[in-house]
């Protein structure tokens, strides 16, 4: 599970209205005030969604991050800034597939925090089968 | 009531295995207090005024006679001998060690309860109708619906760090005897065509903006229901405010958007939500709704109570309710004896009425928002028996919806954010008003008291609502009157100036003897205060 620590180099990722007026970025930041839904005509050709937490009790790069995986968007959709160990698992479910955490984390930690739950109540976006249906299949 | 299955097993545990490694890291100082506090308080773990307050979920406020004899073990082995039931129909323990959380979380998970997002900026443990599958006039039980719901918001991935705290309950009867509408949702169960769905009333809350939730949607069908509930919090989630703590509840972004641009916003995320399939089938649900199938109650039971005692005759009259089911009664137990602390029990107490659940009541019991316990199944011709057991163990107080049946915070006897106290300003209005002759002649009257303005003792909803504030460093009490948490809700208005505790006691006399003079007859005190307004109260108080 390491591979999902990032630790940057690619393209830098412009920011959202950057990116809507001059558009041939394939890499794009979202801030926590910023809509998803404006990046949805653009989806096939961002390669890296940059999802910012500047801090880890604001939640609103949860619904960002699902929002575009709902959408549609298949490519790297990373969580960076404020990212705790605590809150991956969580952030892997609304879609996330990397993380950039200011902090660094320990890989057991991690490898942990992603194995831990043996199942989910909810569908997500992680494509994880809920409960209810393991239930009644 | 509802059995855990595997998977609910396997997610308990899961999650007492992620808490105790949590306090572990917490014990070595691999992580700090500020990172530690949102995991804590997923887990029901505050910190208070002398040590850490456990709060333990008892959803929608069901307890089978094993739950109820584990909380009097937990609070035997790790706490001061007695727990504390609250207004969410939870359970509170005051004085926990930081060390002994995992295992009291263990302890906990054996008997298939949790302490699971019962604070915390997240879904909290849902509430519902203490009278559930018991009362004469609900069209269908509500805790089907509620267990559906704590299962969709348990550990949900989005809505865990939301801008505040969310509170949701589901009743299905007009008598409201929930809160409902002081819920940030509100859920009603109603009938269409012969189908049941949702009512859905969004954006309720108490604290320092109490706001009664506008209804939102009028019919949500069951199969749409978590779709629905998602794309409310959604919209929540993404537009509620994040830079001010006290404008963070969604009765602000509500109240700021107007309820019909709210359901606007709603209505779209839903059409795209429901595409989503996040909705159970119809099976989930009456796998969960066989778990709640009424117990076999024999509707042949002899009807009569005899009545010869005059005690437990002016407690059946108080205390009991009707059921549904004919021969059978709802044994309300009240936790407020006169003097004591509203919603306290002790380990002797809280095994005791285990005891009288299993071997009366279908081993059934509930936690009421008034602080109170119900046993929800009790032939009528056993309700004698049930009395002296009560009644031997300080349990028979027969004051339920009396003035004396007051619903009180822990306030500054506990609560690091209290003004006031709380606890002694109840017990000197339950001990001025002890005589039961004189309550019962006032009738229905609700009195709540907040220590601080966070409403925790609901006192915006109280028929008389006290609120604790703190003047130039002195305790002081502000007096409400005409609030409502039933289905006549209603906000209570400040009197005027405040008063000291004794001050507020004096307060409360005077207007309930203002109300006995100005009443007609048949009304309750709230419905006297709303047919004269405040101004006759007001100069009775402040003359
Ligand atoms: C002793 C520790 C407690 C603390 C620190 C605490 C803290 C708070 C805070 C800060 C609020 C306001 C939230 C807001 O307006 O956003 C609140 C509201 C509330 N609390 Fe507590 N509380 C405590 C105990 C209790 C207890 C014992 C009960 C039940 C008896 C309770 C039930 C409630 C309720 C019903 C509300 C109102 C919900 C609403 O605003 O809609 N709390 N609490
Ligand atoms: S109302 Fe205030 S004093 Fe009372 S428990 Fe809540 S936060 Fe504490």
């Amino acid at each position: 599970m390491v591979e999902y620590l990032q630790t940057g180099g690619e393209e830098p990722a412009v920011t959202l209205d950057a990116f809507l007026e001059q558009s041939n970025a394939t890499a794009v930041r979202l801030e926590p005030d910023e809509d998803a839904r404006a990046l949805i005509p653009f989806l096939d050709r961002l390669a890296l969604i940059e999802v910012a937490f500047p801090k880890f009790r604001d939640g609103r790069g949860y619904s960002s991050a699902r929002i575009l995986r709902e959408a549609g968007y298949t490519g790297e959709l990373r969580a960076q800034g404020d990212v705790l160990v605590d809150q991956i698992a969580y952030m892997k479910r609304c879609g996330f597939d990397s993380f950039a955490p200011e902090k660094p984390l320990n890989p057991d930690d991690v490898e942990a925090a992603l194995t831990r739950w043996p199942a989910h109540y909810q569908g997500a976006a992680d494509g994880a089968v809920p409960i209810w249906k393991l239930r009644h299949g | 009531m509802y059995k855990y299955d595997e998977y609910d097993h396997a997610m308990v545990a899961a999650r007492v295995a992620e808490f105790s490694d949590q306090v572990k890291r917490r014990l070595a100082g691999e992580i700090t207090e500020d990172q530690f506090k949102p995991l804590r308080l997923m887990n029901g773990l505050y910190l208070q005024l002398h040590a850490y307050m456990l709060r333990v979920a008892v959803p929608y406020g069901t307890l089978d006679s094993r739950q109820m004899r584990m909380l009097a073990h937990i609070a035997r082995k790790y706490d001061r001998d007695y727990g504390h039931f609250t207004t969410r129909q939870n359970i509170q323990y005051n004085w926990i060690k930081l060390e002994d959380a995992p295992a009291i979380l263990e302890d906990l998970a054996s008997v298939e309860m949790h302490a699971i997002q019962t604070s915390g900026n997240c879904i909290r443990n849902i509430s519902s109708d203490q009278w559930a599958g018991a009362a004469a006039d609900e069209i269908t039980d509500p805790r089907p619906w509620a267990e559906l719901l704590r299962q969709w918001s348990s550990f949900h991935p989005e809505f865990s760090y939301l801008p505040r705290k969310f509170k949701i309950a589901v009743i299905a009867a007009n008598e409201d005897r929930a809160a409902m509408r002081l819920h940030d949702i509100g859920i009603q169960i109603v009938e269409k065509d012969g189908e049941h769905g949702a009512a859905f009333y969004v954006g309720g809350g108490m604290g320092r903006t109490p706001m009664i939730a506008p209804l939102i949607k009028d019919f949500v069908p069951l199969g749409d229901m978590l779709s629905y509930a998602e794309a409310c919090l959604r919209v929540y989630n993404r537009y509620g405010r994040r830079d001010n703590i006290y404008k963070a509840r969604i009765k602000i972004l509500i109240h700021e958007l107007g309820a019909d641009e709210y359901r606007r916003q709603v209505e779209e995320e839903f059409a795209h939500v429901k595409s989503l399939g996040i909705d159970p089938p119809k099976a989930e649900f009456d796998r969960i709704a066989e778990q709640f199938a009424p117990p076999a109650l024999d509707a042949s039971a002899p009807d009569a109570i005899d009545r010869s005692d005059p005690d437990f005759a002016v407690w059946v009259d108080q205390n009991v309710a009707a059921h549904k089911v004919p021969g059978h009664a709802i044994v309300n137990i009240s936790l407020k004896p006169i003097g004591g602390i509203p919603g306290d029990a002790s380990s002797a107490q809280i095994d005791l009425m285990a005891d009288l659940a299993e071997k009366y009541s279908h081993d059934e019991l509930r936690v009421t928002h008034a602080q109170n316990i119900v046993l929800p199944h009790v032939r009528k011709a056993d309700l004698y028996a049930v009395w002296q057991a009560l009644d031997g163990a300080g349990l028979a107080t027969p004051n339920l919806d009396l003035i004396s049946d007051i619903i009180a915070c822990p306030g500054l006897d506990y609560c690091s954010l209290a003004n006031a106290r709380s606890i002694p300003v109840a017990q000197k209005i339950a001990t001025r008003f002890s005589d039961l002759g004189r309550q019962k002649e006032l009738g229905e009257l609700k009195l709540k008291i907040s220590g601080c303005i966070n409403a925790c003792g609901h006192h915006h909803a109280g028929h008389i609502g006290i609120l604790g504030v703190d003047r130039k460093g002195t305790e002081n009490y502000q007096l409400l009157l005409g609030g409502s948490g039933a289905e006549d809700v209603s906000l209570g208005t400040i009197t005027g100036p405040g008063f000291d505790e004794d001050g507020v006691v004096d307060a409360i006399e005077r207007v309930t003897d203002k109300y006995l003079a100005e009443r007609s007859e048949g009304e309750r005190f709230v419905d006297t205060f709303r047919r004269v307004g405040m101004a006759p109260f007001k100069e009775a108080i402040y003359g």
